[in-house]
């Protein structure tokens, strides 16, 4: 079976310190796996903040090279692009969703400028019509239309709907995976599952697979077909959704789950302490050393 | 030395917040073209003592607005045009306090838990600056007692007094929001304002962090008014649970009645919106946006998102009524009994003068 994506064994390891006493931190630590062609699915990485999701995220869409291992797309090493082409056949199929709509647009720049230029450069439209005519059809995927964003200023449109002109935008050179980054922590809440359906969508209909990058596990179980779970750099427990959040092995998981709240909860937060501060939380080296 | 506003003797009872019909627009003149954003609209609650009220809304319906009010920390353009805000250990309004009777009262006995801890502690002194700064001129002891204080109450949140000595950026996320939550403290006051105190935080830190505002509630006694947006914080920390929407409440009830029994459809919505762990069924959207508060619709704000919207909603606005002990809600589908609202007196005439002149001193 032909693979999509194939990541393996990958590791990014970033140095610390000054002059004296450089230390190595591995931020993604030997992560594998695969997502196969011809069957899309949504694909979740969730891990606590400074577990690596990002930095693999960066790595698959080519931002940072990794430190050892290797990503192929369609076969081919992302890190041996060579040449203009090559580079533009690549981006067009793998397209990034970021967290804050708000930050991943120039709130100087009117919002149909990003999609028409998109459409320019990846789907040849010469004429503005055509392109507008592109950036139409893409928009109606995602629930709009290009005449509610024409002239638009990012200020002008609410959280969702600037999410869905992100993710429109990101359609429109027809993307085989898109790597969604948070997509939802920044929308207001009556809009929020409204992005998670759409992304349903996408994978059912528009046959994208998704990477979809979280720490909320609720949303992970709703819309993920299979998950792994990151700490710290590491993989800790990989599988189909269902199975890993109904019953989750690794102790990293099992704490995971238990501090998602429940809205259901009808006792409240038990006011015992607990005698020691969690224990994954990392401080800064100087300060475990300081004496008292 | 200004005179001091609060009360030498608090009463015991009854409750330490009451606000009545607070009414603080932004209120910007450009070229002599007033444009007025409504952004905390008639808004009537009380918060009684040893609570936690929860206060719901997505952003920009004036959850921040209307903290700033109660502080009596608004800034022009955000005008207090009418209404009433007082405080049991106040022996007035707040708006009538000066600026330095004000600042005897906060933090001594009303603080603040702020949603960026990276934004309140000063990222180029050690933390142990920002605790002089804040917390100094209330406790006043020697400086080697004062920092066993300090000290002290660290331990209670589980931190070492190594971090008096750190910077902010050597503390991960979770420590520096227990680092806010002991100066919000430390003083023990009987007000708290927590704004969004964990969404940066992750899930496992995240428990952590409200279980402990939690746990040190408990011990002192005090109250806080608790605001977040996401709905399973809420029902994990708060007594009681007022819902905003575009400036105005909603809907407003104990914790576990409202999740059980909404009667307001965007409290119902917010509610089965709700993704969780086991549940694959699928979830509504509601359509639409919220609204431009500059511009807001008629009648009820929320008629054009809302499923069940009437003729009446177009065009009248629901006044917010009590439909069974501590249950409130502005809805005219919840029940018959609700009233369209008196028209609203928009007329800065009816502000007391004292306001109006306090909200244009620069």
């Amino acid at each position: 079976m032909s693979e999509l994506l194939a990541v393996e064994g990958v590791t990014k390891t970033y140095s610390m310190g000054g002059l004296f006493g450089r230390e190595a931190f591995p931020a993604v630590d030997d992560v594998s796996f695969a997502i196969a062609a011809g069957r899309p699915e949504i694909f979740t990485i969730v891990g606590e903040s400074g577990s690596g999701k990002t930095t693999l995220s960066r790595m698959i869409l080519g931002l940072v090279p990794p430190s050892a291992g290797t990503i192929r797309f369609r076969s081919e090493d992302v890190t041996r692009l060579r040449g203009g082409k090559a580079r533009m056949a690549f981006m067009g199929a793998v397209q990034p969703i970021f967290q804050n709509p708000f930050e991943a647009f120039n709130p100087l720049k009117r919002v149909d400028r990003y999609l028409l230029m998109t459409a320019r450069r990846f789907r040849g439209a010469t004429s503005s019509r055509l392109a507008e005519e592109t950036a139409d059809a893409a928009l109606r995927k995602v629930g709009l239309s290009y005449a509610e964003v024409r002239g638009r200023f990012p200020h002008e449109l609410s959280g969702g709907q600037l999410q869905r002109t992100a993710i429109a935008r990101a359609l429109i050179p027809g993307p085989a995976l898109l790597i969604a980054d948070e997509p939802v922590s920044m929308v207001d809440a009556s809009l929020r599952m409204s992005i998670v359906e759409l992304f349903k969508s996408l994978r059912d209909d528009l046959k994208v697979s998704i990477i979809y990058i979280t720490h909320d596990l609720a949303t992970a179980y709703y819309i993920s077909d299979r998950i792994i779970i990151m700490q710290k750099g590491k993989v800790v427990e990989a599988g189909s959704a269902r199975s890993v959040l109904d019953h989750p092995q690794h102790p990293y998981s099992i704490l995971l789950k238990q501090s998602v709240l429940s809205p259901e909860a009808t006792a409240k937060l038990s006011p015992e302490p607990d005698p020691e501060p969690p224990r994954h939380e990392r401080s800064h080296p100087s300060l475990r050393e300081a004496p008292c | 030395m200004a005179k001091a506003a609060t009360k030498s003797s608090t009463p015991t009872n009854g409750p330490i917040l009451t606000v009545r019909n607070l009414r603080a627009y932004y209120q910007m003149q450009y070229f002599g073209i007033t444009r007025e954003v409504r952004a905390v609209d008639d808004i009537t609650l009380d918060v009684n003592r040893n609570e936690i009220y929860g206060l719901a809304g997505e952003s920009s319906c004036g959850k921040t607005s209307f903290i700033k009010s109660i502080a009596g920390a608004n800034r022009p353009p955000l005008n207090v045009v009418g209404g009433s805000v007082r405080f049991s250990f106040l022996d007035r309004d707040i708006f009538r306090l000066s600026q330095e009777q004000l600042s005897t009262v906060r933090w001594k006995h009303l603080s603040y838990i702020m949603q960026g801890s990276m934004n309140v502690l000063n990222p180029v002194r050690r933390v142990r600056a920002s605790f002089v700064d804040f917390a100094q001129r209330h406790i006043d002891l020697p400086e080697a007692e004062f920092f066993g204080v300090v000290a002290d109450h660290l331990q209670r949140l589980h931190l070492s007094p190594d971090v008096l000595r750190a910077y902010p950026h050597e503390l991960s996320g979770g420590m520096r929001q227990r680092v806010t939550i002991a100066l919000a403290t430390i003083c023990r006051p009987e007000f708290i304002i927590a704004d969004e105190p964990t969404t940066a935080l992750d899930v496992v830190v995240q428990k952590g962090v409200l279980t402990m505002i939690r746990q040190i509630q408990q011990e002192m006694g005090s109250s806080i008014l608790f605001v977040t947006h996401d709905m399973a914080v809420h029902a994990n920390m708060a007594d009681r649970l007022g819902i905003m929407y575009a400036g105005r409440l909603v809907e407003e009830a104990p914790t576990s009645e409202l999740f059980a029994k909404p009667l307001h459809p965007y409290t119902a919505h917010l509610i089965q919106s709700l993704p969780r762990i086991g549940d694959l069924s699928p979830k509504k959207a509601l359509g639409g946006a919220p609204p431009n508060l500059s511009e807001p619709p008629p009648g009820c704000r929320f008629h054009p998102r809302c499923p069940l919207a009437m003729d009446i909603c177009r065009r009248e606005n629901p006044a917010l009524t009590t439909l069974a002990p501590g249950h409130r809600v502005a809805c005219f589908a919840a029940s018959p009994e609700v009233k369209p609202s008196a028209p609203a007196n928009h007329g800065r005439a009816s502000a007391p003068s004292l306001l109006a002149a306090r909200s244009l001193a620069p």
